[in-house]
């Protein structure tokens, strides 16, 4: 009581410790709830690999499986369809695949661990549309020197059969190929890299 | 019922005031036209969505598995839940067409100037919070197009540079929107959302009240104050604007039961047909498109042909109306005193945001098909004209700047007072 005299650098100092204290906290007990918007356990849990038979997918034909509530592609590429592939490169964004956009036992001219078997996850790299899958070799009211692939319906976005992006549309990237490997002939598995190949 | 009044306004300190402040004593230029409706009919279809969706609520089951199936409950089964449901989607589209020509009056009488930038600014706040809200509303009904558009929309966010993909995942709660981005968009449509429009509006209102309103002339009417201290050019706003408002009521109630009671779908603008079928995360609609209220700015994304630019163009075509108060330098305000140039610019603005609506709706192929036969080679045509338009819409902000900045705007004199005063 004897010194009534305000001492302003003591008082700014406990604002400012206040303040920033009270700030740390606030910004601490955020985290929690900002966190509880990460994928939970259960969403987690159903990203478990799953097994595709293969062996009645007619070769040109598509079958869509769903692999982490993402569609999977699988293609039995014709010759006539691998033939045209190398022949695309000079119309493409990313013919050499150099994006990561693939494992690395997948980044080949063919984007597959077995030429004549295309497996991707069918979203459009430019906004996660599923894009359709037009295999036949003939001219298509989007392109007129369609030589087989996928189009996104969304915002006209093209794709050869090895799921590589044309140049001049809105897709950045080629479509992504997932890990997988061959169980045997007829079935293939999503979600594991093949004995002994590093992703 | 005097002594009651006492006794109240006696234990509710600053009610009377505000009510005085806000309704009796609120001094409105007398020369507002029908420009000036679009506020209060958007302040009704505010109070029409929360009346209407806290009745939504009391039906609706926030889940991907229950969500698609409760919507047709409410439409079927539920008495009336159709009318409550129509009212409700009805009232969104109508929130925008209002929102929209508020926003447009601004542009026109030079609402935004000083003093009531601050007013703009928390008006563009209420359409930023306003098409987030929309947007998640539209994602609950958890239809085809609910769901390809919550995943395209949310997608956008991957364009953030390092944490893009994080961050995707982070709002979806998932890979893919499912039950746990439904469920968080549930909780922010009823009750973030709706809690932070509110107090926006309250914010936008206050400000508005504290500078005053502008008006079709764009004069100040504080400058000319009669012996009473009131502008000699204002009426209260109560009796004189309350009145008014509710022709404008009338007439704009009667649109709403025509659209709900004869065509709520309206060929599928207001309700999208592909959102009829429940969503299925393995089959894309044949054309994805938001609903008609975001198409402008979704064709200015669809564009440009780089994801990157393409999320940046979407985000400055927003960004830069925020920015408009400082853009203009001008200190003409009104539309009726500016030069022709921003009257002929103001003009194509319009139009651009209009057709850049029809090219986001997916109207244009049909158009370019008339025009040019039946081979036209749609993509291109759609582009180059598409892009013309993405540049004159900027162009707009651009030319506003350079127009007043360098003094080129040949103004009309701005008269002392309203032009309707006796």
């Amino acid at each position: 009581m004897a010194d009534e005299s305000i001492n302003k650098g003591r008082r700014r100092f406990l604002t400012a410790s206040t303040a920033v204290v009270g700030g740390a906290g606030l910004v601490i007990t955020a985290i929690p709830f900002v966190e509880t918007w990460l994928p939970s356990a259960r969403a987690e849990a159903a990203g478990a690999p799953v097994t595709i038979p293969i062996g009645k997918i007619e070769p040109g034909q598509m079958i869509r499986v769903a692999w982490q509530s993402q569609p999977i592609f699988v293609v039995n590429r014709t010759p006539e369809q691998l033939e045209w592939l190398p022949k695309q490169d000079p119309r493409l964004r990313d013919p050499d695949s150099k994006e990561p956009q693939q494992p690395k036992y997948c980044q080949n001219a063919t984007r597959s661990i077995k030429p004549e078997w295309m497996v991707l996850i069918g979203i459009c790299t430019h906004l996660g549309c599923v894009p359709d899958y037009d295999g036949e070799v003939k001219p298509m009211p989007f392109d007129p020197n369609w030589k087989g692939g996928f189009y996104c319906p969304c915002h006209h976005s093209r794709y050869d059969v090895a799921a590589r992006v044309y140049q001049g549309v809105p897709a950045p990237l080629n479509m992504v190929v997932p890990p997988y490997h061959f169980v045997d002939d007829t079935h293939i598995q999503i979600g594991v890299d093949p004995k002994g190949a590093a992703a | 019922m005097n002594a009651f009044t006492q006794w109240f306004n006696e234990r509710a300190p600053g009610l009377d005031a505000a009510y005085k402040k806000h309704m009796t004593e609120y001094y409105a230029p007398k020369n507002f036209n029908v420009m000036y409706y679009f506020g209060s009919l958007a302040l009704l279809v505010l109070v029409n969505q929360i009346v209407t969706g806290i009745f939504l609520t009391m039906f609706y089951n926030p889940t991907a598995a229950g969500a698609f199936d409760s919507v047709q409950y409410i439409m079927r089964d539920v008495h009336w839940g159709w009318l409550v449901r129509y009212m409700h989607v009805t009232g969104a589209s109508m929130f925008f067409i209002v929102v929209y020509l508020h926003m447009f009056r601004g542009l026109m009488y030079g609402s935004y100037k000083k003093p009531r930038e601050l007013v703009w600014l928390l008006g563009m706040l209420i359409f930023l919070a306003l098409m987030a809200e929309a947007f998640m509303g539209y994602v609950l009904p958890w239809g085809n197009m609910s769901f390809w558009g919550a995943k395209v929309i949310i997608t956008l966010f991957s364009a953030v540079p390092v944490i893009g993909e994080q961050l995707v995942t982070w709002i979806m709660g998932s890979f893919v929107p499912s039950d746990p981005t439904l469920n968080r968009f549930f909780a922010l449509h009823v009750v973030a959302l709706p809690l932070v429009l509110l107090l926006l509006v309250v914010l936008h209102l206050g400000a508005l009240h504290e500078v005053g309103s502008n008006n079709p002339d764009g004069v100040e009417i504080k400058k000319h104050k009669g012996p009473d201290g009131h502008p000699l050019d204002g009426i209260p706003f109560h009796p004189y604007y309350t009145v008014k408002d509710l022709v404008g009521v009338g007439v704009f109630l009667i649109i709403c039961a025509i659209i709900i009671f004869f065509e709520p779908t309206v060929g599928g603008f207001f309700i999208e047909h592909d959102n009829s079928i429940p969503a299925n995360d393995l089959v894309t609609p044949a054309t994805i498109k938001p609903v008609w209220y975001f198409t402008p700015f979704y064709a200015i994304l669809r564009m440009i042909p780089n994801k990157g630019f393409g999320v940046l163009a979407l985000l400055a075509s927003i960004v830069v109306l925020f920015l408009v108060p400082w853009l203009d330098r001008g200190k003409v305000k009104s539309v009726r005193y500016r030069g022709l140039s921003y009257k002929i610019a103001l003009t194509i603005f319009a139009i651009v945001f209009l057709l850049l609506a029809a090219i986001g709706d997916d109207l244009t192929p049909g158009w370019i098909v008339s025009i040019f036969g039946p081979n036209a080679d749609i993509t291109t045509i759609e582009n180059l004209f598409g892009r013309i338009l993405v540049v004159l819409y900027f162009a707009f902000f651009v030319f506003l700047w350079v127009y007043t900045f360098f003094g080129l705007e040949k103004t009309k004199p701005v008269p002392e007072r309203v032009t309707t005063h006796a």
